[in-house]
């Protein structure tokens, strides 16, 4: 129907606004990148101002997973079950070295970045990550979250992906 | 998609002598368990009757890393150990590897990283106070406490580069000397500290609600906590006045002059107050070493450990090939054994290095005070509350890169 | 040295004994643990028990050397107990009836090194994970050999919408 796409894509402007302005994070905290987490949540970096403070400390009502520190094989099955309970829409930031690629430990324990068991939007590098990277970094997620498409009208319902 | 995954380890709370009781699992992504620590309770109604207490959930192989990497390269790992106050495990490693060297520090450095281990005392204990009000529910006291540390952090980051995990160590000595106007800022940011922890002592220590929390939970006797292994602050809030810097004084603080404080009861809120003491405590030693801070240059100057200046590598064909070897083959340690014991924020960190002689260490094991809390915890547990667990937990500063290593 | 009272009280236990770094190191045989253990809780007031770790000497006839720290608040000292047990089946009298600290080290010490320890009933893995082939501190165990719990997911570079 003519017209159609306009209504959508004008659709999808005010949902992405509402969605980036709203993210719930899940805090997965494990390691040192903890530390730097509480500090960007806190009083001189704050996340409050880009909407993204309140940490949801269940994966149902959360849509952030920000995977913060160190994941070894022992809590992968963790993260992947906390994954897999969050709703959609969802988006994964993998924060620190170590979430994003193992880090500088590369042995038995340790999984070689979480982004082997879950997909990840925007990883963070650093260890740990100034806040104010992590802030670019909500702010870079927010940019896509802003462009991207949500499909929540039910005509725009595609089936999802086989597992 | 969905598979389901086995506990990683099983627990012998699968069924309950009462059919009334439920088994509870508490974590390991949880907030009040610092992300680590996954703890089964079986619980009827409130009360909890047995726990399990499940750790290893960031077990990064220290040890075996240690094995593979020279006496340098794992300076970095021993940060990531107790991370809240790097610079004590930094400084305990290395005494480690100096000691089986023989090398004698300068007296810029030693009283340099006593200064430091105090200042980063300060933080580490802040941070701990500051997550278990939190989980208590105390914002404020949380948020204060924060830019208390943040402002440790900056003003650190100025010194070694980094906020969180400095590295700043090296064997013989320190990476760098201190940059102009450190000390004065010092000053600066611990007369910030003291205004915000009179703050803190208004807003928590004689809160009703605090203290009907903290009170007579969580208590140990004397003889209970030297059963289970608990030093540092868990011990000395039971009354024994047990510290490492004064029964063998390493470093610089056998000439400071300090008290250390000792609790009453042994329960969360001596636990509580013990660590506000001691960093009214630390702050004064801070300013003690500001006063008698020596000159003099900050690494010794012994051809073993240090690499020579860059403008002698660049040059000279001998600086080339002796920088090349010591970052390739990694400084020679003569054969031997030491265990060491620092004082650190949450109770006797022991380093146990083994050399062979060579470049990497054949074995370094560390004594990590967290562990041996966490495995009397369900001690601490067992015939309180379920939400007793909360507190009593946040006390313990249960930190997870020194617990699982 | 020579007139140190409690490498007197234990002479007909030790093999042999040195000092390092001013702490006293005893080499006592293997099935004289408990007791000299015991002594020198009651008589010398070593409360406090430190430490269980063991070494890995793959070249030496008895395998492995399992060590004990422990700390007297009243003496204000700490000694090192060193014993050598080898393959096959390295097994060690369990010190879990003088001091509870002992429980989870003597764990750790099992899994890591394959250490059985005698009179301690629970030795489920602490650092590692059930279903975890071999003892990674030893010395034949390649640091980089990973056993992931969680298979791995496709990262073959598509985008992130769907798993």
């Amino acid at each position: 129907m003519v017209g159609m796409e306009y209504v959508t894509t004008r659709k999808d402007e005010l949902v992405g606004w509402v969605r980036k302005f709203s993210l719930f994070p899940y805090p997965f905290v494990t390691a040192c990148c903890g530390m730097e987490f509480m500090s960007v949540s806190s009083t001189l970096y704050d996340t409050d101002r880009f909407g993204a403070a309140l940490p949801r400390f269940t994966p149902r009502q959360s849509d952030l997973l920000m995977v913060v520190g160190t994941i070894s094989h022992k809590q992968a099955q963790v993260v992947r079950k906390v994954y897999e309970q969050m709703c959609e829409p969802k988006w994964v930031m993998a924060f620190g070295a170590c979430a994003t690629s193992g880090g500088f430990y590369r042995n038995y324990a340790v999984l070689q970045g979480v982004d082997k068991v879950i997909p990840v939007d925007i990883y963070v590098p650093g260890c740990p990550p100034r806040p104010e990277m992590v802030i670019d970094a909500i702010v870079k997620l927010q940019d896509r979250i802003a462009t991207d498409r949500h499909p929540i009208l039910p005509f725009e319902h595609t089936p999802p992906p086989a597992p | 998609m969905d598979v389901e995954y086995g506990p990683p380890v099983r627990s012998p709370l699968q069924e309950t002598a009462d059919p009334d009781h439920v088994v509870v699992n508490i974590g390991p992504s949880h907030p009040a368990t610092h992300g680590t620590v996954q703890i089964i309770a079986e619980i009827d109604g409130e009360s909890v009757k047995r726990a399990d207490i499940h750790c290893g959930y960031l077990h990064r192989g220290f040890e075996k890393e240690a094995e593979h990497h020279t006496y340098h390269n794992v300076i970095p790992y021993t940060d990531r150990l107790n991370y809240c106050s790097a610079l004590n495990n930094n400084f305990a490693y290395a005494e480690a590897v100096e000691q089986l060297l023989g090398v004698e520090l300068t007296p810029r450095c030693i009283w340099l990283r006593t200064l430091l281990s105090e200042y980063n005392r300060i933080a580490d204990h802040v941070t701990c106070v500051a997550a278990s009000v939190m989980e208590l529910g105390a914002m404020t006291a949380f948020l204060y406490m924060m830019t208390v540390r943040d402002y440790i952090y900056e003003h650190l980051n100025h010194l070694t580069g980094a906020r969180l995990t400095y590295s700043y160590v090296r064997i013989g000595g320190l990476a760098r000397d201190l940059p102009d106007g450190w000390l004065e800022r010092l000053e600066e940011v611990l007369q910030f500290t003291e205004r915000y922890l009179e703050r803190i002592h208004g807003l928590l220590d004689r809160n009703r609600i605090f203290v009907d929390r903290m009170r007579n939970v969580g208590k140990m006797s004397t003889a209970h906590a030297l059963n289970w292994g608990y030093t540092g602050p868990m011990l000395r809030s039971t009354g024994l006045a047990m510290d490492i810097r004064k029964d063998n004084p390493y470093l610089a603080y056998g000439e400071l002059d300090f008290d250390v404080p000792v609790g009453i009861n042994g329960d969360n809120y001596d636990r509580y107050y013990v660590r506000m003491c001691e960093i009214d405590e630390s702050i004064a030693m801070v300013r003690q070493c500001v006063r008698k801070l020596p000159g003099g240059p900050v690494s010794i100057e012994d051809p073993r450990v240090m690499l020579p200046k860059k403008e002698l590598v660049y040059n000279q064909i001998e600086s080339l090939i002796h920088h090349f070897k010591l970052v390739i083959d990694g400084i020679q340690v003569p054969a031997g054994e030491i265990y060491v014991a620092h004082e650190s924020p949450n109770g006797e960190l022991g380093f146990y290095l083994i050399s062979d002689g060579g470049g990497r260490p054949y074995k370094l094991h560390v004594r990590a005070p967290s562990f041996v809390h966490v495995g009397g915890l369900h001690t601490l547990i067992e015939g309180g509350q379920l939400a007793d667990i909360v507190p009593t937990f946040g006390s313990i500063n249960m930190i997870g890169g020194e617990c699982d290593r | 040295m020579h007139d140190d009272p409690i490498a007197e009280a234990l002479r007909e236990h030790v093999v042999e004994r040195g000092d390092s770094f001013g702490m006293l190191v005893l080499r006592i045989y293997p099935s004289t643990l408990r007791p000299v253990v015991a002594r020198l809780k009651d008589e010398f007031g070593f409360d406090l028990f430190l430490d269980v770790t063991a070494i890995d000497y793959p070249a030496r006839a008895p395998r492995f050397d399992v060590v004990y720290h422990l700390l007297s608040p009243r003496l204000k000292r700490r000694v090192r107990l060193k014993l050598a047990i080898g393959e096959p089946d390295p097994v060690v009298q369990s010190l879990t009836s003088l001091y509870g600290a002992a429980r989870y080290m003597e764990r750790e010490t099992h899994e890591m090194y394959g250490i059985r320890f005698d009179g301690n009933d629970d030795l489920r893995p602490i650092l590692l994970y059930e279903g975890f082939v071999g003892h990674p501190l030893r010395k034949d165990y390649p640091m980089e050999r990973e056993q992931p719990i969680v298979p791995y997911r496709d990262q073959s570079g598509r985008s992130t919408e769907g798993t």
